[in-house]
């Protein structure tokens, strides 16, 4: 046993030096050097001070902005401290009726549209913290938009198209808009 | 079915054999003990680590002291990982000040990462310090991993040596443990983990060791939360409700962490456990459509680099490619299954006026959308890797079936690093067994008889987890405590706790994470589910290892049942779905495919 105790402890020492110190700490060496701005979260500044990062989701309520997809989060929405999904399963009538709920909020902030809505807004993303809207829903939100800000509807469309990436090398992932960025760019328009 | 998932499937196999072949070919270096694989500068360290630990690097060891070294230096891990859980609170690193973890987490959690299966009772951004994510969690991603690789190793080599030292019976020859851990480690793993970390943080998955960041939001957001009296106990109205209250939050707290390294380790690994709760759903850990597509790559490059290194150690590569076809046949049909299920989204949300067309979106994230969460989620269940970037309880019926199913057939479809392969070979024994009792002559597998010894062996590893995830749950769900978990009503209510145990007891670790399962019933009944599934294989397929390398290796006459031909890849594919599936029919009648009946058949 003694023959194999030593081996075991001072290899599990060993090996805990190179890959739980060493490397963890030459890869955060490399990534402030190289990638400082990634590696510290991604973050948007407006007038010097951060307003967010590009890579986490915000809520938004008001109906003058974008709003982002629902989150599961609790206790409030787009908690970045808790991330995750609803988990409700597609039989879970709960399902239903939180989407009726968010159906019929979409349709009573803008009475007009009768567009049929896109699921995106209307379903909780995986994280909680889901930075993204697919171009649909941010063309839905497009008139509202418009109204409330006094704007003409396609300069806000024209906003959306600047702000939609496509898959990447054209196949991988969706095309998606980033909310932050887009309300962001709003509140320049004038 | 859309032609974009299947551009998506074929890109993803040409890329992954591409990778994989080299690789394949380097590892078969890494495991044999002559050759220097990564320079002598490399091997001159590795020669200092074997001085000062004591190894005597050219020890052959014999199968139980390989499997009782194996079991010994991952109990120690268990404990550090247990020990350093409990006393994180006076432990460096920890900026937000966590407490200990409760006993029974830590232990669950201890004892899953040890085993590779990374099952997370714990939310990771509000439960586990730096140093605990980095020297607990992330070590044993590489330490899991590189025990499975050595274990795939020494049974390869009880099927290539032909005959060890002249000793008769079980007793010598597998090579050594310590040396085929540190090898795994320092030549394939690390390197690899350091090179996909960096890429990682260039597309933004942070590094960092800084406090968690409030920053000032463009909107003040409101919210209700249940109120709570001084005592910490919910407020009731005179009808005796929980009285809410309203808050209104103007920041938005961004977590930090050295995400990447323990990132790149938790993918190259297959080992699955996210630095965060949303896991590789979460922005910071899977940023982008491209990291996506790279972290399922590298999940299946190790699993199917080693049935290359399989074909060259034991002398024939048509070996390996036969086994590399059989997982490649059954992995595409449950990957078209669950690509199927996942563009057809819930006719039941279609009703509400929304537009389905994109698939199920319940649970997924924007930039994946349909096709990138369904074929993640049969990848990381093909493998056990078990890390999510879609909520895998808000799957459609199906494709919750699909994930479910693959964890059940054993994690041998590319499965596990190493676990993959010990596991598929023993199918592969199996297979020719079958047709050894069909022509009536002793099977033989690569030259090797196999015989009673040998088939009691591999009945045992078979069997035993499908008796840990029928019982499992069976008993979860006849007890309150186990009833207590369920958050979904209905047949999916029972397939979250079926999923659990078949993710427990193959060492996988996803979840239908609406289960509340960090309670002491789920944390104890799991963590022992996850141990006796890991090591009431391992032991096994090391006796099978050594019983093998004490055998004559005999030269293929023309009685001989060739092993690399279309004929034995059907052998091997019909031994794992006619063990795998058949057990589990009944179980997921139940589960799955009565919800999905009761979705989209109404009466």
């Amino acid at each position: 046993m003694k023959s194999i105790l030593r081996p075991a402890l001072v290899l599990f020492a060993l090996l805990t030096v190179l890959t739980g110190f060493i490397y963890p700490l030459a890869v955060t060496g490399v990534a402030r050097i190289a990638f400082p701005h990634e590696a510290a979260g991604s973050l948007v500044m407006r007038d010097g001070k951060p307003v967010g990062s590009s890579l986490i989701g915000q809520a938004f309520s008001d109906p003058k902005y974008f709003w982002s997809r629902p989150s599961a989060t609790g206790p409030m929405p787009n908690n970045g401290t808790a991330s995750g999904g609803s988990n409700l399963a597609p039989s879970n009538p709960a399902l239903l009726d939180a989407v009726k709920g968010r159906v019929e909020a979409l349709r009573a902030a803008d009475p007009g549209n009768t567009a049929p809505v896109p699921q995106d807004l209307v379903t909780t993303s995986a994280s909680g913290l889901d930075p993204h809207i697919s171009p649909a829903a941010a063309m839905y939100q497009a008139g509202r938009v418009a109204r409330l800000r006094g704007l003409e509807v396609s300069a806000v469309q024209t906003l959306i198209a600047h702000n939609t990436e496509g898959r990447t090398f054209g196949i991988f992932g969706e095309p998606r808009v980033n909310v932050l960025a887009l309300n962001l760019a709003l509140d320049q328009l004038k | 079915m859309d032609s974009l998932a299947l551009i998506n499937l074929a890109v993803f196999l040409v890329l992954l054999f591409v990778c994989a072949y080299p690789l394949g070919l380097f590892i078969s270096r890494v495991a044999s003990a002559d050759a220097n694989p990564a320079g002598r500068l490399l091997g001159r360290v590795e020669a200092w680590l074997y001085r000062v630990a004591g190894v005597d690097p050219q020890e052959d060891m014999s199968w139980r002291k390989y499997a009782v070294a194996l079991i010994v230096f991952s109990a120690i891990g268990a404990l550090v990982v247990y020990a350093m859980q409990r006393m994180q609170a006076f432990l460096p690193l920890n900026p937000q000040a966590f407490g200990a973890v409760s006993p029974d987490s830590s232990f669950n959690t201890a004892v899953s990462f040890v085993t590779n299966t990374n099952w997370q009772g714990y939310s990771g951004e509000s439960t586990m310090s730096y140093l605990t994510q980095m020297t607990a969690l992330a070590v044993q991603n590489f330490f899991s991993a590189v025990s499975a690789m050595a274990v795939v190793f020494a049974l390869i080599r009880g099927f290539a040596r032909r005959n060890t030292g002249g000793k008769v019976g079980i007793g010598t020859g597998l090579g050594n443990l310590w040396v085929d851990l540190t090898r795994c480690t320092m030549y394939v793993l690390l390197p690899l983990s350091f090179v996909f970390a960096i890429f990682l943080v260039s597309q933004g998955v942070i590094q960092n060791f800084d406090k968690y960041n409030d920053v000032a939001t463009l909107e003040t957001s409101s919210y209700e939360q249940p109120k709570v009296d001084a005592a910490g106990a919910s407020v009731l109205d005179a009808k005796g409700q929980p009285v809410t209250e309203k808050l209104t939050t103007k920041t938005q707290t961004l977590p930090m962490g050295p995400v990447a390294s323990q990132e790149a380790v938790k993918m190259l690994g297959t080992n699955g456990g996210g630095f965060f709760n949303a896991n590789s759903a979460h922005p910071y850990e899977n940023p982008t459509p491209f990291v996506n597509f790279l972290q399922m790559l590298s999940i299946f490059l190790i699993p199917a680099a080693l049935c290359f290194a399989f074909g060259r150690m034991v002398g024939d590569m048509r070996q390996g490619w036969a086994i590399v076809a059989a997982m490649t046949i059954l992995f595409v049909c449950f990957a078209l299954l669950a690509l199927w299920s996942e563009a057809h989204g819930n006719p039941g949300i279609g009703a509400l006026g929304v537009d389905i067309s994109g698939g199920n979106l319940e649970g997924k994230e924007t930039r994946f959308g349909a096709i990138a969460s369904a074929l993640f989620a049969t990848i990381t269940t093909a493998a056990s890797c078990g890390a999510v970037n879609a909520m895998h309880d808000s799957l459609m019926p199906l494709g919750g079936f699909t994930s479910m199913l693959l964890m059940q057939l054993g994690e041998v479809v590319f499965g596990g690093v190493g676990s993959g392969l010990y596991g598929m070979l023993l199918f592969a024994v199996l297979g020719v067994f079958i047709a050894g009792l069909m022509i009536g002559r002793t099977p033989e597998y690569l030259g090797k008889k196999i015989q009673s010894f040998e088939m009691k062996m591999v009945s045992i590893a078979i069997l035993v987890t499908p008796l840990l995830v029928l019982t499992g749950t069976a008993i979860a769900v006849m007890l309150d405590p186990g009833k207590a978990g369920i958050s979904n009503p209905g047949a999916h209510g029972f397939s979250q706790v079926l999923y659990a145990f078949s993710s427990a007891a193959n060492n996988n670790g996803s979840a239908f994470a609406g289960l509340s399962a960090n309670t002491p019933f789920y944390n104890v009944l799991l963590g022992i589910t996850v141990w006796i599934g890991r090591f009431g294989m391992i032991v096994p397929v090391l006796a099978i290892a050594g019983s093998l390398a004490a055998k004559q290796r005999s030269e293929p006459t023309v009685g001989t049942m060739p092993t690399h031909g279309p004929l034995f890849v059907v052998l091997v594919i019909g031994s794992v779905l006619l063990v795998g599936a058949l057990t589990y029919v009944p179980a997921l009648a139940l589960g799955p495919v009565v919800e999905h009946l009761q979705i989209f058949v109404k009466p």
